[in-house]
């Protein structure tokens, strides 16, 4: 954290702190390009843990792909626009590769069929179809599979997730689920956040009393889904001890936000980027950005401990959409929030939305975003790039959907290994102070 | 057991009417085809009109609605918040009506109070600053959820039944009366015949249909009215454009948040109505030239209903047709036992029951008198969670840590909603998600049911109400419900949560497959 730093420089400047802002930051290390990354907490708390690469294409009919691949070469051919089209198959496949070696490495390893997608049991008795997993939700894929017979547990204290709901919803594909309330070891109230259940699972006595009570009804069950709170900071060590005290298989079940997931991903994330030397300013602001006459940018920074100046010879936009805050809606049109770069969008506000919230096409408001060349820059109004260094990636690009694509974190990874990649350093000296 | 009359429409009317019934010892069945206020009665702005509204177009009704607010006020305390109300001219308003208002005011016995401008805008500080004149009345507003559920509660432990989701498709006739009503159970599909001495109407936007059905013949015009709500509570008291009635010019508080409509657009029929973007962007606009922050604040849902009003012969647009009450009597249609309530209200709601339920017991040979004149309107305490700000207001005064909030936006605990299922179960219902909703404050908040529609939902398959597929398909009909009035308004704020909601429920439980 750079207290009292009021002026820093960089030749990388990535906005936002979401997946794609992350994974920027990762590829941009793996570069060698010397990066600050800054951005408030970002959507990646409301991330559920699986890593999609694509499964729905074309919405229109709905089709699901088990070979993630071939839905991505057959979505380049249908959607030219996709900002898929402008990822080889081979980047993306080394994106995922390095960023999973990275999570490995950070103690939060992810499994994956390298061709497949699987499907996941997730909260409400959802079957949720992606492409990576942690490795603590994949006995759930093959327990799925199997139609293992197996014991589903909540806790009084964990609303919205419901052994029973799941079980039931579940029955007509995974037959004979059972189910177990127990009371959380340790709880004092009744009502508790995830985060808080997998704090107390840091504790060895809270998981021996855990695990002595989903024991005991444990019956014929060959393994056991529990909800996903199964610790925050060790996950790997907790899922462990606590697989090894049951004595059989044990799954995580993602549940609805807000969860750990996103914590154990920022937190790997903050932890394996500060030690490959990205300068890391989150909960900083970006409240604007400036050109530079000599073709740099400086950002204008706010923190809680005051105001900052970024200077940078490039900028990457992984800003997210209006829940990131790179996109803003208005009544009369959206607008991207830090230059007001021009936005691809639908021609007025009553054609953002369909009638229906669950129309499988989606609404067209979510194919709205910042057009882009092949190096992933932003375009202007005149079809040329805004400025030769800044970039965009990930879901404030336009043309596609990835709620509805099942594509989310395929997306901000493929185009955060494209946008650093298309950085070119430039020659000469800044000379700013802070190098 | 024989019954004596078959209500149609379970709306505040029909539901005033099964109250008032009841109490002077009537057997009453209220058949409804979708559950209670499901049509205008629960898509109004909740405003108990002083009169002031109508002065100028019908003083009858102005009347009206003093003397019946008045009574609501003292009988029914608990389904109202007496906070005043103001008539605002902002520049360029028409001189001539605001000038006539406090003598029509005053020849309708209404107490309108001129205000400085000043001081209404000490008392209001969300008005403009181009006001021109302002007036004092006492307007006040009224829980219409509340108010229909505390009626039919008195009805249903003085013998009355309800049959919610039954659907009128025709009636058994014999000569000049009608025999039976045929209904169909519109999740099952079955049919029920329901025979009853007397029969009325009180089906709302509905009642053209329902006569025709009859065989008697009725001409409605159905107006469509739009209203916006905000995240939160612009104003202390209700606020009126002082001008001829208009599109949005009436701003209501409703607990934590405000209310502005309406919109009134001719439909061709009563069904599938929802609000627009267009209608919001109107309200928006027209309420800005009087509340400037309405053009800033952030709105979370609007919501749309049907003005059920009976045709006249000189059209003077929808806004002139009167907004008082008729009660038709179809002996001129050739039928002896049926009456069609409609038109008039909320605010004079409990008079058009007792004009009803007089013709009817003088019908039946009933001699009993009124009794909703005079008496309270009894509270129960499992239908009170409509009431805007009650769940957290109760929530601060005793918090109860063991009993978890499943809808953080309202604040309702888990205790709400057994106390709600419950009640539902005692009077023969069955606790559906829609149900359950429909009886608390569940959904009406900001996130507009991303968080609460999962929770409740697992609560209930919990409890063992529902469960599985048949749960998933109702949280899917509650999502699309909110989503009717959500997207309308989805821009700033809003479209961020609606974001988030699209994540979770598409995103992550893929439920659009």
């Amino acid at each position: 954290m750079p207290t009292g730093v009021k002026e820093i420089g960089c030749e990388l400047a990535i906005i936002g702190a979401g997946i794609a802002g992350l994974s920027a930051a990762l590829f941009a290390a793996h570069r060698g390009i010397e990066t600050v990354l800054v951005g408030e907490t970002g959507e990646i708390l409301f991330a559920s843990g699986l890593m999609d690469l694509l499964a729905v294409h074309p919405l229109e009919e709905g089709k699901t792909w088990d070979d993630p691949w071939a839905a991505l070469t057959a979505l380049r051919r249908d959607i030219p626009e996709h900002p898929f089209a402008r990822t080889p198959t081979a980047d993306v496949a080394a994106a995922f590769d390095a960023l999973l070696a990275f999570l490995k490495n950070q103690g939060l390893p992810y499994r994956r069929r390298p061709d497949r997608n699987v499907e996941v049991p997730v909260a409400m008795g959802a079957v949720k179809r992606t492409y990576c997993t942690p490795e603590t939700v994949w006995n759930g894929v093959r327990a799925l599979e199997e139609k293992q017979p197996c014991l589903i547990v909540d806790f009084d204290q964990l609303r919205g997730f419901s052994a029973r709901q799941i079980a039931s919803t579940l029955e007509p594909r995974w037959p004979g689920l059972r189910t177990a309330r127990l009371p959380f070891p340790g709880g004092t109230f009744s009502q508790q956040y995830a985060e808080q259940l997998a704090m107390a699972l840091e504790a060895p006595r809270n998981r021996a009393s855990l695990a002595c009570d989903i024991r005991a009804c444990l019956g014929t069950a060959r393994s056991v889904g529990l909800p996903a709170v199964l610790g925050l900071y060790r996950t790997e060590m907790i899922f462990e001890d606590l697989q090894k005290r049951i004595g059989v298989p044990l799954f995580e079940i993602p549940i609805l936000p807000p969860s750990v997931a996103g914590l154990r991903l920022q937190d790997a994330f903050h932890r394996g980027l500060a030690a490959k030397g990205v300068r890391l300013l989150p909960h900083h602001r970006v409240r604007g950005i400036r050109y530079e006459h000599n073709g740099h940018f400086i950002l204008d920074i706010t923190a809680l401990d005051g105001e900052h100046t970024l200077n940078a010879d490039a900028v990457a936009l992984a800003s997210g959409r209006f829940l990131g805050g790179g996109l803003r809606g208005d009544r009369n049109g959206v607008r991207e929030t830090l230059l007001d770069l021009p936005v691809y969008q639908p021609k007025e506000r009553a054609a953002w939305h369909r009638q229906d919230f669950l129309d499988p096409r989606g609404h067209p408001v979510n194919a709205a975003g910042l057009i882009i060349d092949d190096q992933f820059r932003p375009l202007g109004h005149d079809g040329q790039p805004v400025h030769e260094r800044l970039f965009a990636a990930g879901s404030v690009l336009a043309h596609q959907n990835w709620m509805r694509s099942k594509c989310g974190v395929g997306l901000s990874v493929a185009t955060a290994y494209a946008a650093v990649n298309a950085y070119q350093p430039i020659d000469g000296t800044r000379g700013e102070p802070g190098r | 057991m024989h019954i004596q009359v078959v209500i149609i429409g379970a709306g505040v009317t029909g539901l005033g009417l099964a109250r008032d019934l009841a109490l002077r010892g009537v057997s009453c069945i209220v058949v409804e085809q979708g559950d209670f206020n499901s049509g205008a009665s629960g898509r109004n702005h909740g405003l108990l009109h002083s009169g002031s509204r109508y002065v100028s177009s019908d003083t009858e009704v102005a009347a009206e609605c003093l003397e019946e607010a008045d009574l609501l006020k003292k009988l029914a305390p608990q389904c109202v918040e007496e906070t005043g109300g103001l008539f605002v001219a902002v520049e360029g308003d028409d001189e001539t009506f605001i000038a006539d208002f406090p003598l029509l005011c005053d020849k309708a016995g209404i107490p309108a109070r001129a205000l400085d401008i000043k001081d209404a805008r000490e008392m209001e500080p969300c008005l403009s600053d181009r006001i021109i004149a302002a007036y004092e009345v006492p307007d006040a507003t009224v829980d219409p959820f509340k108010l229909a559920l505390q009626n039919f509660h008195q009805a249903h432990q003085n013998g009355t039944k309800l049959l919610r989701y039954h659907k009128v498709v025709g009636f058994k006739r014999n000569g000049g009366r009608l025999k039976s009503a045929h209904l169909v159970n519109t999740e099952t599909g079955g049919a029920v015949f329901v025979e009853a001495d007397q029969f009325v109407s009180a089906a709302g936007a509905w009642c053209g249909e329902i006569a025709r059905m009859a065989g008697a013949d009725m001409d409605m015009v159905y107006s469509k009215g739009s209203l916006a709500v905000t995240h939160s509570r612009l104003s202390e008291r209700v606020i009126n454009r002082l001008r001829k009635p208009a599109d949005g010019d009436i701003l209501v508080p409703g607990g934590t948040v405000s209310i502005f409509g309406t919109t009134s657009l001719r439909m061709d029929v009563p069904s599938d109505v929802r609000p627009t973007v267009r209608e919001v962007d109107h309200l928006v606009s027209e309420g800005a030239a009087m509340i400037p922050e309405m053009e800033t604040i952030r709105y979370i849902r609007a919501y749309a209903g049907i003005r059920p009003l009976i045709k006249s012969g000189d059209d003077g647009g929808d806004r002139s047709v009167s907004r008082g009450f008729i009660l038709v009597d179809h002996a001129d249609d050739g039928l002896d036992n049926f009456l069609t309530i409609s038109g008039g209200k909320l605010t004079t709601y409990r008079l058009m029951a007792e004009r009803t339920a007089d013709r009817v017991c003088e019908r039946l040979g009933v001699c009993r008198p009124c009794r909703t004149r005079e008496e309270p309107l009894p509270t129960d305490p499992a239908w009170e969670w409509t009431e805007p700000g009650l769940a957290p207001r109760e929530w601060i005064k005793h918090p109860d840590h063991e009993d978890p909030l499943l809808c953080e936006c309202e604040m309702i605990p888990a205790s709400v909603f057994d106390s709600v299922i419950g009640s539902i179960r005692a009077q023969g219902g069955s606790p559906s998600l829609k149900a359950v909703s429909l009886r608390t404050r569940m959904g009406k908040g900001a996130c507009q049911g991303s968080f609460c529609g999962a929770r409740v939902t697992g609560y209930l398959c919990d409890r063992g109400d529902i469960a599985g597929r048949d749960a998933h398909a109702e949280l899917k009909r509650f999502l699309q419900e909110r989503w009717k009035g959500e997207r309308p308004t989805l821009w700033g704020g809003q479209l961020v949560q609606s974001e988030l909601k699209e994540a979770i429920y598409c995103g992550l439980l893929g439920m659009e497959t």
